[in-house]
């Protein structure tokens, strides 16, 4: 298993190489630099000596290829680098951030998968009932609903008119402020989950093992208990784990209309200010949680499936 | 000289299985099983077999079901049974082996496991008794050092050790039927004879009637007491199998027989398709005749609802 972790481990260089190499060569691409963005925030920076300080200071004056070769040494020993904007390390701009991001991605996904999942498994048991249909219906309304005016709709009912829950903002340790932005989150991997699920669980009924219950004398209930279920957890979790790692980089809309002081703020304000250092971070660290979910799904794979060798 | 005879385990008369009045797939086929007896049922593919089968587990796919006829199980009658009670009689009095092993079996369950969930339902014992049941159930069926088997899973096993399991599964509880669908057809010609041989020992052994749905009459001639031939949903010909093999009555079955390969025949026209053969009417033409039902003592009309 240690090994089967290292391995995976080692893959996953190549791909954070290639996230840096095409976060770099975008940005030198882009109009608009750092030095810009405070021209445009009304700062005075347009004497030519200022701005030819300030870009060798960052040096922005480098070449591509030189900036890129400082950073990834930087990167190999754990440096980030520095932010623009902050003068701080990079790592001291996103660590504050990253619980908040982790918060919200799995109160998102208990969400999705709590209700998605028996959702999913209820409607396949009765298909063609008005309950299937029902769910199905919210399941398919669930994964075209856009985010941002679902989250705005249940500012206005559950912070505005009914005054039940805070309507923005963070507090370490609040499970209040958590709920609406993790709903408006959760609610198209919730939609996405419950149609795998019912997919999957109408998929293993038709299986010839579960014929093979049925002959044995097993009790529908017992053989959807038994039998079914973790037939159809293997089929889900791909799913599931794909939405977890998606979670981070979904969450940028939700997090910025909740002021949720998460990574995806982050990127949208350094992407605004064009603070580079601190898009390489944040990019890297969604990348790296979605590496991460990735081989955390093989390993559950391994442990629920016996037909899966990890190593 | 019925009154010699025991009372039947299983009792068939005039079953119709279709989709409602739409469609009918088997046409009033009746047949009895006796106890210990192995009774074979033969024909095509699409001949209503395998359904036959299902019908009498209650295990028709909807929208398929039972549409007319009587089945009657150990004096149940199974058409009348609660689902709840039928389930109880599955696994339990009456057992089926499938045709496919490498899928009829859970594959994320140790096999041990799948074979002691029947004492669990059926005797109300618990896991680790059960088990140990499961591992002498394994044994009975010849595994190979069968404490290490039942904590394997399906796909450490070969096909012909599945299908073993299925056995072992199936005879658990000593019915007093098992429903083999065509349990060696997915099998290696090798492996196939054990298998067999394996069921008609245990069966023999535990008295078990067997009804064997086959379109091998090699399997059949070797296996049964007696034999039903089915052609497209109808019983043609029920004869003892000695008598059937040496004296076929029915052109269908005659057709059937001769559509066997034989070893060394490569002469074309000498075996081939059943339509191709020419004792045989082309299936168009067939479409609208009735099958009449041939027994020993000549034939009669098939019996119509």
């Amino acid at each position: 298993m240690s090994r089967f972790i290292l391995r995976r481990v080692l893959q996953m260089i190549p791909t954070i190489l290639a996230v840096v190499l095409i976060i770099f060569v975008i940005f030198s691409v882009v109009p608009g630099s750092f030095v810009s963005s405070l021209l445009a925030e009304g700062r005075n920076v347009t004497n030519a000596q200022v701005v030819s300080h300030l870009n060798e200071q960052f040096g922005l004056d480098q070449p591509l290829p030189v900036r890129l070769w400082d950073y990834l040494s930087g990167l190999v020993q754990g440096d980030l680098g520095t932010s623009y904007r902050t003068r701080e390390p990079v790592w001291q701009t996103i660590a504050p951030r990253l619980w908040p991001s982790i918060k919200l991605a799995l109160a998102a996904m208990v969400l999705a998968a709590g209700v998605g999942i028996p959702l999913g498994f209820l409607a396949a048991l009765k298909p063609g009932s008005v309950f299937d249909s029902a769910t199905m219906v919210v399941a398919v309304s669930g994964l075209s609903l856009p985010e941002f005016w679902f989250g705005l709709l249940l500012m206005y009912a559950f912070a505005l008119q009914l005054g039940w829950l805070p309507s923005f903002g963070y507090q370490p340790g609040s499970i209040s402020h958590v709920i609406l932005p993790a709903i408006a989150l959760g609610v198209s991997p919730m939609a996405l989950l419950a149609r795998t699920t019912r997919s999957g669980v109408l998929d293993v009924m038709n299986a010839d093992f579960v014929r093979t219950g049925r002959a044995k004398g097993v009790s529908e209930p017992r053989l959807v208990r038994a039998h079914v279920a973790r037939n159809v957890l293997v089929l889900v979790l791909t799913t599931m784990g794909l939405q977890i790692g998606a979670l981070m980089g979904q969450a940028i809309v939700i997090e910025k209309l909740f002021s949720w002081p998460g990574i995806g703020s982050l990127l949208v304000d350094s992407v605004a200010t064009r603070d580079i250092p601190v898009v390489q971070g944040t990019v890297l660290v969604i990348v790296l949680w979605f590496l991460i979910i990735n081989m955390l799904v093989d390993i559950a794979y391994a442990v629920i499936d016996p037909r899966i060798k990890v190593g | 000289m019925n009154d010699i005879l025991p009372d039947p385990v299983l009792s068939v008369r005039d079953l119709q299985i279709g989709i409602g009045n739409k469609l009918k797939i088997v046409h009033g086929v009746s047949f009895d099983i006796l106890p210990g007896e192995t009774y074979g049922l033969v024909g095509e593919s699409g001949s209503g077999k395998s359904v036959t089968g299902l019908s009498i587990m209650g295990l028709l796919k909807r929208p398929l079901n039972v549409t007319g006829g009587a089945l009657h199980f150990l004096g149940h009658d199974l058409r009348r049974i609660r689902p709840r009670d039928h389930r109880r009689l599955r696994g339990d009095r009456m057992a089926m082996v499938f045709q496919e092993p490498m899928t009829a079996l859970n594959p994320l369950a140790p096999i041990g496991r799948q074979i002691a969930e029947m004492f669990v339902i059926h005797r109300g014992m618990d896991w680790s008794e059960a088990k140990a049941k499961a591992v002498e159930a394994l044994e009975s069926v010849r595994v190979p050092s069968p404490e290490e088997r039942a904590r394997a899973y399906p796909h450490q096993l070969s096909g012909g050790m599945r299908q073993r399991v299925m056995v072992a599964m199936a005879l658990a509880c000593r019915p007093d039927l098992l429903i083999a669908d065509e349990p060696t057809t997915a099998l290696d010609v090798t492996v196939q004879a054990g298998v067999l041989e394996l069921i008609a020992d245990l069966c023999t052994a535990e008295g078990t009637a067997v009804l064997l749905i086959s379109h091998d009459l090699g399997v059949i001639a070797n296996m049964c007491q007696r034999v039903g031939v089915m052609d497209r949903g109808r019983l043609v010909e029920e004869q003892d199998t000695k008598a059937l093999f040496e004296n076929p009555m029915h052109p269908y079955t005659r057709g059937l027989l001769a559509a066997r390969p034989r070893l060394g025949s490569r002469v074309p026209g000498e075996r081939g398709r059943l339509i191709e053969l020419e004792q045989m009417v082309a299936d168009e033409d067939r479409g609208h005749d009735v099958p009449t039902l041939v027994t020993p003592r000549g034939p009669r009309k098939e019996v119509t609802a």
